[in-house]
């Protein structure tokens, strides 16, 4: 499993990274650059995605430095900031995803409540 | 501050015109450019309007096109707003002058989990400043983000960065901020990280008459106007008046203005009034204060002067069909656009904002005479004292643009205290009454003072009839045999 060096190159490149071709989890991390709250956030992701959602998911990284533009449509103003765009409804993450039960909260793999 | 950044400074600081009539003065040239403002109100007070107006005014009149970063208001809402100021916000956003981006932070949708920045925000205000080139940038109300973000120290530190980073910019900004409970100035203390600028604006009602009013807190290394100033919000626009600003030093004309009633002029030695003089005419009811008023526009527009008639009480078609009946055609100045009469109810709005919208008036049509038939109205929504500084700041706007002015005042039965507070601001004094003679209800004049010029002390007596108006002396027989029945 490619850590820190590989979540560094995409995150630059904005690929999409997929699991799955039919993914049932849609999710985009907005970054701005390499800073460390960004390598750290793809990590983080990366890494709950392969334990609880098996290989149902696909992650799209936006490097906003690239696409100042894309910032609008999603109301961007932290970063770095998930988006899980399916399944609905929308769910925003903000930070670099190191509270983990936190993060299955946000995503509703967990009820709110267990995180605090 | 570094040697390097001090040796940019210049002397003087630079400034910003806003473009907002009034607030230009009373910050002795605008906001400093390339600088942040802080616009400090309560809910209501007119901050986004402002902030507003500054962008458009930059854009319509500076070549400074201008950036609105909103986080309460949509760019539709922001839209209609300005339209009901009479500005068309969708052509200027066209044509690449403005550019609005709305930021919806909701506290609800957003889980925060570990360290993050406002990156997101400088990179959309980043790219909306390059988009059109901007000058100016409007930030309303940028801390909606305490409410919408948990953790307060990134908030504060990056709005800390924020200000610093718009300084580099150069931009010349507003933030707006709610206003404070009293020990701060504004809910979040956001005053201490704009430091060169603080205006502060406030919205009160007294007895269901509001009044906006507009204060310079603080200005680094520029002289300012201190007090508050009434601040009118409109179809018009914005404006700010700074009218206590003014005082005693306009001039003195020597030059003289006939009244417009035949053998009043003569009771003023034969000249009329001083020009730029003002003049109270008092009376009891239907002594044909109106009347003399009207003459006096008259005259003034058969000079080819421009006359501004200011109506508390009746409706112009009122007043252009009651003096029609004397053979006053005032129509036909309103035609030719000499004459404007507005026709205002005193209990609209307060005293300042009368004093405020009489001012723009003044500066819209620029005319030489004008008529404020009756102040009496306006005595009735304010406190003696609150009434004679808005006439006393009214007469020195008059003089000051050297337009003569004629007031008429109502008197009551015998008494007229109220007349004793304003006739001392006026240089002309005329008192109308009406007497029983012989059956028949009669008008006297006469000129109680008239600063520096020679008038009659005579009473004469004053007509209304189809034929006009006119003073003439009075009947001396008619008089005689009443005293001696």
């Amino acid at each position: 499993m490619p850590a820190k060096k590989s979540a560094k190159k995409t995150a630059r490149k904005t690929p999409r990274l997929s699991s799955s071709r039919s993914a049932k989890w849609l999710l985009r991390l907005y970054v701005a650059g390499n800073t460390p709250n960004s390598i750290a956030a793809f990590a983080n992701l990366k890494e709950i995605c392969e334990v609880h959602l098996g290989g149902q998911y696909q992650i799209e990284v936006v490097d906003l430095l690239e696409n100042p533009t894309l910032a609008k449509g999603d109301q961007i103003v932290a970063i770095p900031t998930l988006v899980r765009r399916l399944p609905f409804p929308v769910k925003k993450i903000i930070g670099d995803l190191s509270n983990r039960d936190r993060v299955l909260v946000g995503l509703d793999l967990k009820p709110a409540g267990s995180a605090r | 501050m570094s040697p390097a950044t001090k040796s940019k400074i210049p002397s003087t600081i630079e400034k910003t015109p806003t473009g907002i009539s009034g607030l230009d003065n009373i910050t002795n040239g605008g906001l400093p450019r390339g600088r942040t403002t802080l616009v400090a109100g309560g809910a209501g007070s007119g901050k986004t309007l402002l902030g507003m107006e500054f962008l458009v005014q930059g854009a319509m009149q500076y070549g400074e096109p201008g950036v609105a970063m909103t986080f309460e208001e949509t760019p539709e809402e922001i839209t209609s707003n300005m339209a009901s100021l009479g500005h068309d916000l969708n052509a200027l956003i066209r044509r690449k002058k403005i550019a609005i981006d709305y930021v919806h932070v909701e506290r609800r949708q957003i889980e925060e989990t570990g360290e993050y920045d406002l990156e997101g925000l400088f990179i959309r205000l980043d790219h909306a400043i390059k988009s059109i080139n901007a000058k100016r940038v409007l930030l309303d109300t940028i801390e909606v983000l305490f409410a919408g973000l948990r953790n307060e120290a990134i908030v504060r530190s990056e709005l800390r960065r924020l200000f610093r980073w718009l300084k580099d910019r150069g931009v010349t900004s507003i933030i707006t901020a709610e206003a404070g409970d009293g020990s701060t100035l504004t809910r979040h203390g956001l005053e201490e990280y704009v430091a060169d600028c603080v205006i502060f604006l406030d919205h009160r009602v007294n007895e269901q008459i509001s009044t906006r009013r507009i204060r310079v807190v603080k200005y680094r290394g520029s002289t300012h106007g201190t007090n508050e100033y009434p601040f009118l919000l409109d179809h018009n626009g914005l404006a700010v008046l700074p009218i206590t600003a003014l005082g005693l030093n306009y001039k003195a004309s020597s030059e003289r203005v006939f009244t417009g009633v035949p053998g009043l002029d003569d009771m003023m030695g034969g000249l009329g009034f001083f020009r730029g003089s003002s003049v109270l005419v008092t009376g009891t009811a239907g002594t044909g204060k109106s009347s003399i008023a009207s003459s006096f526009v008259d005259a003034a527009c058969a000079r080819g002067e421009r006359a501004l008639y200011f109506a508390f009480e009746e409706s112009p078609d009122q007043i252009l069909r009651n003096m029609r009946s004397l053979g006053i055609r005032l129509d036909k100045w309103i035609k030719q656009g000499l004459l404007k009469i507005i026709a205002v109810r005193p209990t609209t709005r307060g005293l300042e904002n009368h004093l405020a919208s009489i001012c723009k008036d003044l500066d819209e049509f620029r005319p030489k005479v004008a008529a404020v038939d009756p102040i009496t109205n306006l005595i009735s929504i304010g406190t003696p004292t609150s009434v004679k500084a808005m006439l006393t700041r009214l007469v020195d706007i008059l003089k000051g643009r050297q337009i003569t002015a004629l007031f008429t005042n109502l008197m009551v039965g015998d008494r007229a205290e109220t007349n004793t507070e304003i006739s001392s601001l006026m240089d002309t004094w005329i008192m109308v009454r009406d007497f029983e003679i012989e059956g028949s209800r009669r008008r006297l004049i006469y000129v109680l003072k008239s600063r520096g010029m020679e008038h009659s002390a005579d009473v004469r007596e004053f007509t209304i009839s189809s034929r006009g108006v006119r003073v003439t002396p009075v009947d001396t027989r008619t008089v005689e045999s009443n005293r001696k029945g």
